[in-house]
């Protein structure tokens, strides 16, 4: 085992998964001259025809996806960022989340659909977006959103041998994260299983992709502060772990949800909810969410910058459950 | 082909009677209330679905429309799954979940019938790239109407089907109408294969209402993508009878007398005049009519017999594996 990077860790399990069983390709756009470093030396490796550049055509190449899918292959569709899932959306929604219901299970559709979340760097509001809760709503459609690189390898791989469509955001912001990484070939980390990052008695944080990172270095300063902060990463965000965070919920009585996606109808907004359906009797305060501001994302650095999940906001929201009090400056 | 009539041509036949009187019986029980929802029915166009799954093999694909009753059919299809999905029972051929607007069934090589128009054409090109890459000869035969030619999907998976050079045939089954729009209004071009040229792609456009000539053309394109030559677009002029679904009175524009034209360049009629010509008995053609009737007659029966689906039907097939079941279901 040595240490490798969370884009390390997607293009080892793409290679993987790829030696192991020749149904699996990948496509996308720009993969050959492989922009971001998860299909370094696949050419050489695998050729053109299983390492495929397609035209800017999101919507025309998802589709194959689909079509490749229903006759037996196990296409990864890579989609760049996660802003051009957009294009694509007629695909992924009428046909790849709903073709195996329409047609009473006569359809399979194995096939995962990758996209970077790029936020964060002044890239403006068409090129910055953290778009999976829309995802979420809609039924057929199973999502990984890892935020380590051990984590992501052992999602993804699960993800590629999975029979149902998987889609996995990968956050840019724990793209230099690294991670003792298994190579046991077989080693994969189901679907549906959160994961506890730091256990902890007072509070539970919450945390999604990206945040989760953001979650640990809160947690950690709260511990000086004398609180105890536990941080619950769901890792799959469909379908939710909610026994685990109900789990930690009940041992706390305090939730903080933290979440990069805008706040209206987000990943904090649904475990919320159901914390507060489920877990009402346990709670000692009211549930909160720290989410991305409901406004688009803005080019100049400062502006945009605020208005992400910080440290400083989830040690406050921490503050505010526990002590009553804001958060003592460190 | 031949101009010999025999048992392909005779099977022509019996394919598009059993789609039209699969329909009349279909239309006249929804009338009756016995079919919910929409019902986009296909009579007019039978020369042309039949044409071309006549040209191609069982274990060839195909990925349709909406008006999705006619191609199982001619695929060759069983009646009773297909009628049993129309009245919403658990014995329909997509178990009560699709309806009329999907009758697909995969057993004979469909890959769908999609209700979002132009959909099917990216998934056909993926169907195609998939045989190409797992080296098998399978085709993927992609139907698709004049008003999908205008959706993103149809070019841009045209376009992956060309520079790949995919084996699959793209049919526009022109109807001459989107709902109810007239295509001279929307399509800039005269005929629907000329797009076909911006993407080096042959086209071919063909009497929909001949069954044999659509067979001819579409098993020259079969055999072009089948021995690596890439896709072609057929387009075949054709007509629908009905509305763009049954009860849609109010939008329908007046046809004035187009409808009795083609009406007369029925392709069923037509095709009967060309069997007996041909030195085929009427006596014959007759006793497959008698057939059509009593196998719809038994899918009907066989339909109305079956159970609905349970509730819990509901949360099957989203995934592999079934959701949970919500409290309230069965409370």
């Amino acid at each position: 085992m040595a240490k490798a990077t969370y884009l390390d860790a997607i293009r080892l399990a793409q290679q993987e998964e790829m030696m192991r069983d020749n149904r699996v390709f990948i496509m996308g756009e720009d993969i050959v001259c492989n922009v971001f470093g998860t299909t370094t030396g696949f050419v050489e490796l695998f050729g053109t025809e299983r390492v495929r550049d397609t035209p800017i055509s999101e919507n025309g190449f998802m589709g194959a996806g689909a079509g490749a899918a229903m006759v037996g292959m196990r296409p990864i569709i890579d989609t760049t960022l996660s802003s051009f899932l957009y294009p694509a959306m007629d695909q992924i929604i009428s046909i790849i989340a709903k073709s195996r219901y329409i047609y009473g299970g006569q359809a399979q559709l194995p096939l995962v659909i990758r996209s970077c979340m790029f936020y964060g760097n002044s890239n403006a509001a068409q090129h910055s977006d953290r778009p999976y809760p829309m995802f979420m709503n809609m039924p057929g459609l199973k999502i990984i959103a890892p935020s380590t690189a051990y984590d992501m390898k052992g999602l993804l791989k699960a993800a590629i041998r999975e029979n149902d469509p998987v889609m996995c955001f990968e956050d840019s912001t724990c793209w230099t994260s690294k991670d003792e990484l298994p190579d046991a070939p077989d080693f994969i980390i189901p679907l549906g299983k959160g994961d506890i990052k730091r256990e902890g008695s007072d509070v539970s944080i919450i945390g999604v992709a990206g945040a989760v990172q953001l979650a640990l270095k809160a947690a950690k300063q709260l511990a000086a502060q004398g609180i105890s902060a536990e941080v619950v990463d769901p890792r799959t965000l469909a379908p939710l772990d909610m026994p685990l965070i109900l789990q930690s919920v009940r041992k706390t009585g305090r939730a903080i949800i933290v979440d990069p996606a805008h706040q209206v109808c987000s990943a904090a907004s649904e475990i919320s909810a159901t914390i507060v359906e489920q877990a009402f009797d346990a709670l000692r305060a009211p549930v909160l969410r720290v989410t991305t501001a409901q406004t688009h994302m803005p080019f100049s650095p400062l502006i945009e910058k605020s208005l992400y999940p910080t440290v400083d906001r989830i040690m406050a929201a921490a503050h505010k459950l526990v002590t009553g009090r804001p958060a003592v400056d460190a | 082909m031949t101009d010999r009539p025999n048992d392909h041509s005779l099977e022509k036949y019996r394919r598009m009677q059993r789609i039209r009187t699969f329909e009349s019986e279909a239309e006249a029980i929804h009338a009756a209330g016995e079919i919910p929802g929409a019902l986009h029915t296909y009579s007019g166009q039978e020369g042309s679905g039949v044409g071309c799954c006549m040209a191609l093999r069982t274990d060839d694909y195909m990925v349709g429309t909406h008006r999705s009753h006619g191609h199982p059919i001619a695929k060759g299809a069983a009646l009773r799954p297909l009628m049993a999905e129309l009245l919403g029972k658990a014995t329909g051929v997509c178990k009560g979940k699709g309806g009329s607007m999907h009758l697909s069934d995969f057993s004979v090589g469909s890959l769908g019938e999609t209700s979002i128009v132009g959909s099917g054409v990216p998934v056909a090109a993926g169907a195609a790239l998939g045989s190409k890459l797992q080296g098998v000869d399978r085709v993927t035969l992609c139907f698709f109407g004049d008003g999908a030619t205008n959706e993103g999907a149809f070019h841009e998976g045209m376009n992956l089907a060309a520079i790949w050079k995919l084996p699959v045939v793209f049919v526009c089954e022109n109807n001459g109408y989107a709902v109810s729009t007239p295509a001279s209004v929307t399509v800039p071009v005269k005929d629907v294969a000329e797009r076909a040229k911006a993407y080096g792609m042959p086209a071919v456009i063909v009497d929909g209402q001949d069954v044999d000539a659509v067979e001819a053309v579409v098993a020259d394109a079969v055999l072009r993508a089948r021995t690596g030559g890439g896709p072609t677009l057929v387009e075949t002029k054709t007509y629908r009878y009905g509305e763009h679904a049954v009860n849609m009175g109010r939008i329908l524009l007046d046809r004035g007398s187009e409808l009795d034209e083609w009406r007369q360049r029925d392709p069923i009629t037509l095709y009967r005049a060309k069997l007996i010509a041909q030195g085929v008995e009427a006596a014959t053609l007759d006793a497959i009519e008698q057939e059509v009737v009593t196998e719809v007659a038994d899918a009907l029966e066989f339909a109305r017999q079956s159970p609905y689906p349970d509730v819990t039907e509901a949360f099957d097939d989203v995934f592999v594996d079934r959701l949970p079941i919500p409290d309230y279901i069965n409370s």
